[in-house]
């Protein structure tokens, strides 16, 4: 499915990093990092495995805490404020993780009403079912409300884990390799789901991967991460114009020149 | 400043090997410290999990009630039958309903019933956390807003703590009845004269005792299960080091404890 135009506002910001660094041990993954994200606007950051991609969208969640350099997210600096704060602004923010993550001993509505009975004081169960299937309908998959997580498909995982972030109406949404380990076909449904989401939820996107195919059709903007820094950045056209040894490789595997 | 050579002799690598070892484990105590503070910070602050200490309770007793029962009445059992041939040679086998209460209700019960947890509840606290914190479902809770913390470590925590003292008072009179069948068998004493000479010797203190020790077992075994679980790593291999961690440390540290309240206790007698 062709991505639909959406309105990106260039002059907010809604994530905004200044150079980030991050290390483990003796190993230099981010090597000062600047980076925008627009309201609207899905940012799609490619790089090898190993480059740090995953990384950086655990320090913006808050969940590493980098060596240097501020993250700030809606106007919060993420390693500046109170766990409550980071509490507050992690509802704001939803993270679909690359193994879905879901909690496997519980059902798929209880998956999906966990973070919203926790967040949400005082909703009613009338509220709570009607947002579950919502979200069960906005990403096709109505009909597994009562299996466990062991009884879906790799797709469907996926599928639930955006549900599971969607159902608090976060602003900001992370995709940590929303296609790896999927076939072709689900793959493109994937895709076509992030940039529903984006429409449909006005929300403002990282999304992860080294899949050029899903960077292609949800990305507004590429970001090219290597060796700890973004390199190229663009349109896909404009990253990929180019000879640079490090880069071209990574187009012509994936289209199979 | 030692030289470039003395760092590479083999005395030297030793030491440093050892320093090291010495490092980290005062850096994995105060872990543990800072684990414990943040339970007692996190359990005893609303919202409470109500629904999730339930069922954990209800798991913990539900995973333990089969073993211990078996468990509680051999030991029970078998130390009654152990212990006649000694008391038959000062004749006092009249004397067995009482040793054999003051050995279980004293010690035998909680300690039984801490080890059969320590094996059937931690190692699954151990493994049920870590496989939660590889498959990062964890980071799920924690980026979605919500306190993983207190759902899964303070229930888990909450549940040991109250459940072991009373699957150990279960297992205090299934052992007694393992004692009951064995001097039935030989002496023919009735239920009641046998529950009469069972509880002529117990004082207040060994039920407070016992209880005690209890709680501290239970409280030991969640967290230890709790700890090595949340904080596991590496994989699939973690998840096994957590499980056999959390058994391993939470037995260890139940004989530890056992001893210090058996002394402590001993000054109030």
């Amino acid at each position: 499915m062709e991505k639909a135009k959406v309105e990106i506002d260039y002059n907010n910001e809604v994530i905004k990093i200044r150079g980030l660094k991050k290390s483990f041990e003796d190993f230099a993954v981010l090597r000062g990092i600047d980076l925008d994200l627009y309201q609207g606007e899905n940012l799609v950051v490619l790089g090898r495995s190993g480059t740090g991609k995953s990384v950086l969208i655990k320090l913006i969640s808050g969940l590493l805490k980098p060596d240097h350099g501020t993250i700030e997210v809606l106007g919060q600096e993420v390693n500046n404020i109170s766990d409550k704060n980071l509490q507050e602004l992690r509802i704001r923010i939803g993270f679909s993780f690359q193994n879905s993550a879901l909690y496997d001993s519980m059902t798929v509505r209880k998956n999906l009403e966990f973070p919203l009975v926790r967040n949400r004081k005082g909703i009613s169960r009338k509220e709570i079912d009607t947002a579950v299937e919502t979200v069960l309908e906005a990403v096709g998959l109505s009909q597994t409300i009562n299996q466990m997580p062991s009884e879906l498909s790799g797709g469907q995982r996926k599928r639930i884990g955006i549900a599971r972030t969607l159902i608090l109406n976060p602003e900001i949404m992370l995709y940590d390799e929303p296609t790896a380990g999927l076939d072709p076909i689900t793959c493109i449904e994937i895709n076509d789901l992030i940039n529903e989401v984006q429409q449909r939820y006005k929300t403002s996107s990282i999304i992860i991967t080294h899949d050029l195919t899903c960077a292609k059709s949800t990305g507004d903007r590429i970001a090219m991460l290597l060796d700890g820094q973004f390199q190229r950045e663009g349109t896909f056209e404009e990253v990929f114009d180019t000879n640079d040894p490090r880069v071209k490789p990574f187009f012509d595997y994936n289209f199979i020149k | 400043m030692d030289s470039v050579s003395d760092q590479t002799t083999p005395e030297y690598k030793k030491q440093s090997t050892f320093k090291k070892k010495l490092a980290n484990f005062f850096a994995e105590v105060y872990r543990i410290h800072l684990f414990i503070v943040r339970f007692f910070k996190e359990a005893f602050m609303p919202p409470f999990e109500f629904k999730e200490v339930i069922r954990q309770c209800y798991e913990v007793g539900v995973r333990s009630f089969t073993l211990i029962t078996v468990t509680g009445f051999i030991v029970g059992l078998i130390f009654t039958k152990q212990s006649r041939p000694s008391l038959i040679t000062f004749g006092a086998t009249s004397w067995l309903p009482s040793l054999v209460s003051i050995a279980i209700m004293r010690a035998l019960a909680p300690l039984v019933t801490a080890l059969i947890a320590s094996g059937k509840v931690g190692s699954s606290i151990g493994a049920e956390l870590g496989s939660m914190r590889v498959t990062e479902q964890i980071d799920a809770m924690e980026v979605s807003g919500t306190k993983p913390f207190k759902f899964l470590v303070c229930t888990r925590v909450l549940a040991t703590t109250l459940t072991i003292p009373i699957l150990a008072t279960y297992t205090g009179f299934i052992g007694l009845l393992g004692g009951y069948l064995n001097v039935a068998m030989n002496e023919g004493t009735s239920y009641t004269t046998f529950m009469q000479q069972v509880f002529q010797p117990l004082v207040y203190l060994d039920f407070t005792a016992s209880l005690i020790k209890s709680i501290v077992f239970g409280f030991t075994i969640g967290i230890v299960g709790s700890y090595q679980g949340y904080y596991s790593n590496k994989g699939t291999e973690g998840v096994g080091k957590a499980a056999n961690g959390a058994v391993v440390t939470a037995m260890f540290l139940v004989f530890i404890e056992e001893i210090i309240i058996v002394q402590i206790t001993s000054n109030f007698r």
